[in-house]
């Protein structure tokens, strides 16, 4: 009883203690008013858009004036089945989509590997500098910039000749899509490969030595595995960034380039047919849905 | 990235569904707001006017005076493409807008969508100059009723590398023959299919292609056929007008289709280029400015129709954006502001230039002999993804 007395909170005087005093007989209704924004915010914003998006891929347009049919129907993904166009697009940005996340680990491990365990302070932080200063650019002028060093007259083919080699006609081809692509996201894949590395202990390398593991040994068995989920964790930024976009193909890819990103804006854009672009859409969803349960056995979501 | 694209889906769904309700799922011969009555005469300025526009076609120069003479305030937004305007004037049912600069793919969509509405050219003085053709044009006068003033046009042109191209070349059959395997260049749009049907109509007659823009089933294969054929050809398709410019400059196209602005841009820079409507003729675009079904300020809309129609501000227009005024007028202006522009755009040419001109028009299901056999813009649309690949 005594305690009781010692823990209620004395009354001040003013309108905010009600509250207190209410927040301190229910605790959860504390914690429903901190939750209610982002839960609203969530749900209103993810799931109903998500939910439209899924009845809207079963309505139809009308081919003359362009408006919405409300009819329930699945010829939107008998299209997508039946023509074998759709097929390669998909198959396209799904193969380059890996490709791409393939490529930046390769090239992101050994850095981040680097940067956490020999670089000394100050080169670390520069190289921190390094990573990031691309994103301080827009996205539009990095893809530019390759542009002008991919093109037929480009800063590529001209190296090339100078030293007496043939051009290297990769411009406006899936080529020169996968090289911007994986540069445009390599800065994703080695901040979290960075952090995962910096986490491994080095009482275990040290263990590991001492056991009598050579150098390689302990990076496959010791650094690699501990990592894993790191760059798990940077691939499902890799992976997904590539499959939605559509701005790199306009510009950089050539005859034969199309994303789903592009159909889609096509089919709003262009045709106004909200429902097939919807029924597309539902592939990139699908696919990014498996990609993050196997990231998820792997451990990604640990490493995030 | 991935979290904007969701919010953009859910505002276009928003919208989509917003805009349903007055969905009816059938085709309308003849266009819903036909019978609306027009304006008999232009009253008092309602003191703003909200225009939706290609940009560059709301310029200060001419905005300025205008607001100045009537009052009417003008709230400019620029539209992307010619879809972006149909979604826009479709956006909550109307009436926030009153005009749209719409190019003649958009036309007819307007106007069996019952966005637009009919318009009166006798409160247009200038009307009675306009050449003969822009007067009662099929992409935005039907059965004799105006659903809108026509202001501007260009042709789609045939551009090519004169290093490479010494002769100029004297048929469309250049962008589709294997010679030029890597060097072609198309615009990346499904209207583009049109120009093929242009080029088909003439070099397969057997087809019996009269409008590339209706047709059946098997031209339309004929057609796409053909496209897919010039993919092999094809570095890249270019998006935007500075896209190609780049790359004809850069030496990654030598061939292709082109407006008259690339032209004049490429050779301002001092390049070997050329252009040339070939002897199939070309397609081209016409713009119109059309007056939306529940236009909120109408009066100020006649009244700046009739001022983007005077002879000035067509000169002004067509040289700041690089095409050709409809007002036969408008020469004398061109050429007091630029010497030469006139004839270098076109605007004094004879009825029977422009009847080599075959004007963008929405692809809808009626054929030339009035069946309904004919393929819909959707599958254009769609047989554009299946071309590009």
């Amino acid at each position: 009883m005594a305690t009781e007395t010692v823990r209620r909170p004395r009354p001040k005087g003013g309108g905010a203690v009600p509250f207190a005093t209410l927040f301190w007989r229910l605790p959860w209704l504390r914690s429903l008013l901190l939750l209610t924004p982002p839960l609203a915010w969530f749900v209103v914003i993810y799931f109903a858009s998500l939910i439209l998006l899924l009845i809207t891929a079963f309505w139809t347009t009308d081919p003359f004036t362009t408006q919405i049919v409300q009819v329930w129907t699945t010829s939107n993904f008998e299209r997508l089945i039946n023509e074998p166009v759709y097929h390669d697009i998909v198959g396209r940005t799904v193969v380059l989509a890996a490709l791409v996340t393939l490529t930046d680990a390769l090239l992101a491990f050994p850095f981040a590997y680097y940067m956490a365990r020999l670089a000394s302070r100050r080169v670390q932080t520069l190289l921190f500098a390094a990573v990031l200063l691309p994103l301080w650019a827009s996205y539009l002028a990095r893809v530019y910039a390759w542009i002008l060093i991919l093109n037929h007259s480009g800063v590529l083919n001209w190296s090339l000749q100078s030293i007496g080699l043939p051009p290297a006609n990769i411009g406006y081809t899936n080529v020169a899509m996968w090289v911007v692509f994986s540069y445009i996201w390599l800065p994703f894949m080695i901040i979290p490969a960075y952090s995962a590395l910096e986490r491994v202990p080095e009482s275990l390398l040290e263990a590991s030595a001492d056991l009598g593991a050579r150098r390689w040994r302990t990076i496959r068995d010791i650094v690699l595995p501990l990592a894993l989920p790191g760059v798990v964790a940077g691939s499902i930024f890799t992976f997904s960034l590539t499959l939605g976009d559509f701005i790199t193909p306009v510009l950089v890819g050539g005859a034969g380039s199309t994303f789903i990103g592009n159909v889609v804006y096509a089919n709003i854009g262009i045709a106004n047919n909200v429902p097939f672009a919807a029924a597309l859409s539902t592939i990139p969803v699908a696919i990014m849905a498996v990609y993050l349960l196997i990231a998820r056995r792997l451990g990604a979501f640990e490493a995030l | 990235m991935k979290f904007g694209a969701v919010v953009a889906v859910a505002i276009l769904l928003a919208t989509a569904c917003g805009s349903s309700n007055t969905s009816t799922g059938t085709k309308h011969r003849v266009p819903p707001t036909a019978t609306l009555k027009p304006l008999d005469k232009v009253g008092d300025g309602e003191g703003a006017l909200n225009l939706i526009a290609w940009e560059g076609y709301v310029d200060d120069s001419w905005k300025k005076p205008f607001q100045d003479a009537t009052g009417c305030q003008v709230n400019a937004k620029s539209a992307g493409s010619s879809d972006e305007m149909v979604s826009l004037m479709k956006e909550g049912g109307g009436g926030q807008w009153d005009m749209v600069s719409a190019s003649g793919d958009a036309d007819l969509r307007l106007i069996y969508g019952g966005d637009v509405r009919p318009m009166n050219e006798k409160l247009i003085p200038d009307w009675a100059d306009f050449q003969t053709y822009f007067k009662n044009p099929a992409y935005n006068t039907i059965d004799g009723v105006h659903y809108g003033i026509s202001l501007q046009w260009g042709p789609n042109v045939l551009l090519y590398n004169t290093t490479k191209f010494k002769i100029a070349p004297t048929s469309w059959s250049a962008v589709y023959d294997a010679a030029n395997k890597g060097i072609v260049t198309a615009y990346d749009y499904p209207i583009t299919i049109a120009d093929a049907a242009l080029y088909l109509s003439k070099s397969q007659p057997s087809l019996g292609i009269t409008d590339p823009y209706e047709l059946t089933k098997k031209q339309f294969d004929a057609t796409v056929a053909l496209l897919m054929q010039q993919r092999q050809l094809i570095k890249k398709y270019w998006p935007t007008a500075s896209e190609e410019i780049l790359d004809f400059q850069n030496g990654d196209a030598f061939i292709g289709a082109a407006w008259p602005y690339q032209t004049i841009q490429l050779k301002g820079n001092g390049g070997p280029f050329a252009d040339t409507i070939p002897s199939e003729g070309a397609t081209g675009w016409g713009d119109t400015w059309m007056l939306a079904t529940k236009a909120p300020h109408p009066n100020c809309a006649y009244k700046w129709t009739q001022w983007v129609s005077t002879p000035k501000v067509q000169a002004e227009q067509a040289l700041f954006f690089g095409e050709t005024p409809v007002n036969s007028k408008a020469c004398a202006q061109m050429e007091a502001l630029q010497a030469g522009s006139c004839a270098q755009y076109h605007a004094n040419e004879a009825g029977t230039y422009l009847q080599t001109i075959h004007f963008w028009k929405t692809p809808v299901t009626t054929c030339p002999d009035g069946s309904e056999n004919c393929i819909p813009y959707d599958q254009w649309v769609s047989a554009w993804t299946t071309i590009k690949g």
